[in-house]
Formats: structure tokens, sequence, C-alpha cells
């Protein structure tokens, strides 16, 4: 239930903002981060984000993704 | 990703002995079988699952609340998904749903606050269910209607929290915890500084860790470099979510809205301290309060073994239950219904057959 998703902000209108999880849009509020701007990255639970992203921790998130070589291993 | 398997071996050859390391949140649990990373850990480092899927630990009697609710005319029951199928003593939400009762699944608690502006002549109860992580987005839903003079929402409040139920599960004589893969999300909200005080009192290292394959395994990594250094400390493997003091903004919502109290844990009992209740001053948006609810005695099959399980006591295997007569299309205990128990886990990736 914990689950949460990175997204990106593509549309802000005061506590409420549009955001993108892949290519998929929906509504979040973001009044428990601060600043939110477009184009960041955050963590969202619920309808909400609960976390902002630094360009890095993006960085770091892709580069884990890119490590994951799972079947090889298992092979 | 071979060299942190290659390190988690040869860690474990240094350390010599067999080590239960246990994951409290039902999402790594679910990580770590639908990746199949469990099968790469040497014998002696067993994953225990822990009692952190929120669904699996709301008890029955709380279910028999919801059931109650929903069949009244004057209320609509809005829920999140996962909770449709958890069995009460003897019905549904998802049974009662089939037979009319009024009940909604929402994406977010905002949403069964838009459902209660848009249906004014019904109370819509939404039931509020989750550890930390969640705790806020409810706790701004109750504040939301305070604040737009909302009358016809409210919260049936089984909020849980994670620290008191580690601290008992560490006190438990009966469960083994060498060190504890801490719940990512919960401490995105609480800050790493939450678990320092287990580290201290019982000298069990603590990993707070993120949800890829690979931050499971480095996490684990951690951990058994702990105890092969004799370290019991709070690390932050999630870096890139959590901090030493999480989100503050949220834990000020928590506060505003909600105090301790003790909480039942299914399966486990009561936990003082572990549980999040609505403050008097909003016991308008408490359902409990404005509907009069009751939470009787709760009566679940006396076979099933989630208690045990989700003290990581025992493993699905050990149930008499599990893939016989408990399967996900016919669940008997919370830990087969949920997409994060851990039953749920083994019956899909591990096969019925181990049963």
């Amino acid at each position: 239930m914990c689950l949460a998703v990175p997204a990106v902000i593509v549309g802000l209108n005061g506590t409420s903002a549009t955001i993108s999880v892949e290519g998929a849009l929906r509504e979040v509020d973001v009044s428990l981060i601060d600043d939110p701007r477009l184009g960041d990255y955050v963590l969202v639970h619920a309808g909400f984000a609960i976390h902002k992203w630094d360009r890095s921790e993006v960085e770091e998130l892709e580069a884990i993704r890119a490590a994951t070589d799972l079947p090889e291993v298992l092979a | 990703m071979k060299t942190l398997v290659q390190s988690i071996a040869e860690l474990a050859e240094r350390l010599g002995r067999d080590v239960n390391l246990m994951e409290v949140c039902g999402t790594h649990t679910m990580v770590a079988f639908r990746t199949g990373l469990n099968r790469l850990l040497p014998e002696s480092v067993r994953l225990r699952s822990g009692p952190g899927c929120p669904v699996c630990v709301t008890d029955a009697n709380y279910i028999d609340a919801a059931v109650q609710l929903c069949r009244r005319p004057d209320v609509v029951v809005a829920t999140f998904g996962d909770l449709l199928r958890v069995p009460g003593s003897e019905s549904s939400l998802d049974r009662e749903r089939a037979a009319g009762g009024n009940v909604r699944i929402v994406y977010s608690p905002s949403d069964a606050l838009v459902l209660a502006k848009e249906c004014t002549s019904k109370q819509a109860v939404f039931l509020g269910v989750g550890f930390e992580t969640t705790a806020p987005t409810v706790a701004w839903s109750i504040w939301r209607a305070a604040r737009d003079g909302v009358r016809n929402f409210s919260v049936l409040c089984a909020h849980k929290t994670m620290p008191r139920a580690m601290d008992a599960l560490l006190r438990d004589q009966q469960v083994r915890i060498d060190g504890f893969l801490c719940p990512g999300h919960v401490s995105v909200i609480t800050g790493a500084a939450m678990y320092r005080f287990l580290c201290e009192r019982y000298k069990v290292p603590c990993v707070i860790s993120g949800f890829e394959a690979w931050d499971i395994l480095k996490s684990i990594s951690l951990l058994l470099t702990q105890l092969v250094e004799g370290r019991a400390e709070v690390e932050i493997e999630y870096s890139r979510s959590v901090t030493e003091h999480g989100n503050a903004a949220a834990q000020r919502l928590i506060d505003e809205v909600f105090e301790p109290n003790d909480a039942s844990w299914r399966g486990i009992g009561t936990i003082t301290g572990s549980g999040l209740a609505i403050r008097s001053k909003y016991s308008n948006f408490d359902a409990a309060h404005v509907l009069g609810v009751t939470f009787g005695e709760s009566h679940v099959n006396p076979l099933c073994r989630c208690g045990d399980i989700l003290r990581g006591v025992s493993t699905p295997l050990d149930c008499r239950l599990f893939g016989r007569d408990c399967t996900p299309a016919h669940p008997i205990g919370p830990c087969m219904v949920s997409g994060e128990g851990v039953c749920a886990a083994y019956y899909k990736y591990e096969g019925s057959a181990a049963a």
C-alpha cells in the first residue's frame, strides 16, 4: 500500500498539479512539498507528491535501473 | 549486480552463521519475490517478511465495522481497492458491494472528499488504513474538510505507525531478527532518525531500502557489513528519497489531525502507542464518533497463521490452509488477499505446489 511512483510535473495550478507517469497524466496535490515547479521530478503516493527529487537523484534511479540485470544474474 | 550478489555471498561466509533479515514493508516483499532476488541469497541469509502490509494487519473487526457502514442507506464507504477483498468475520466489502452495498473505490483520500461534496445526501466515510506514508494524505483530507466546512465527510481511522511495532517484534522472545530492511516510503515521511532507538536499545542494524531489486540487494549487503563489523546503526540506502528528518509538512499535518493511540494488529494483538487516532478537535470528521460505530469481537479462522507469518515466526509453508483452502481466489487470511501479502507472494512466485 505504501507504493509511490516517480513522476514529472507537467502542469501547475496552485496546490494542484498535473503529473506524468511514463506518459499517463493525473492530477495530484503538491501541498506537502516545498516550492513545486514545472519539470520537477516527484514521488507520488495516493494522489499526493510526498518528495521532490533533484536531477542527480533521478539520474541515480536511471543508473540503478540500467544496472539491474537479473535475468543474467539468475542464469 | 553480479558483483553485489558476490559480495553478499562473501559477507555471509565471513559472518559464518545464519541470519534473519526482516523486510518490514510489503512492497519490499513483493519486489523480492517478483524479481527472484530472494533466490540469489546464500542459504544462511534468510529474508523474513514483517508486519508492513497495512491491509494484512487490519483487524477483522475493522472490516466488520466497514461492512455495517456500507449497508446503511445514509452512508457511502470510500476505500482504497486493497481493502475490498479482505475477509471480516462474516463478509467482505467486495461481497457487500456485489449485494448492493455502498462501496466506492478511490485512488486518493482527496477523491473521497470530492465524493462527499458531490453526494451531499450521504455521509462519505473514507477507510483510513495505512502507515506513516498514507497518514498525511488522510490528515490533509480531514484538515481540508474542516477548512471547507464539509459536514458529510468522515474517516474510519485505523492508521498505524511502524516504530512501536518493530520494537514489539524485538521484544518478542519467539522472533529472532538480526537486521531490519526498513520501509522506504514510510521513511520519506518520518525520516531516518525514527529508527535510531532500535539500534541503540537492541543493537540491531537498520537499513532503509529503496524499491528496485538493486536497492534491496545493496541494503542486504549493508546490513551484513554492519553485522560483520559488529555495528548497529541506521543507514540510508534509499538516499534519493529519504533524509534524516523526513517531510516536515507531512509530519505537521499528521500531528495537527492525529494523536498516538494503542492499536490492535491483526494476528499480533494490541501494541501500545502504535496507532493514530483523530484528535477531539476534529471529532466531527471521525466516523466512529459521527456515526456511533462500535468495534465488536472478531472471528477469524483459528487455523490461519497470518499472525505468526507477520511476526516472521512462520512462513506460509507452515500453514495448513495455504494453497489448499486458502488461495488468492478464495482467501481466508489477509496475507493471501493483499497484493503485498507474503502468502500471496509465495503462492504467485513460489507456486502453490510448494504447499
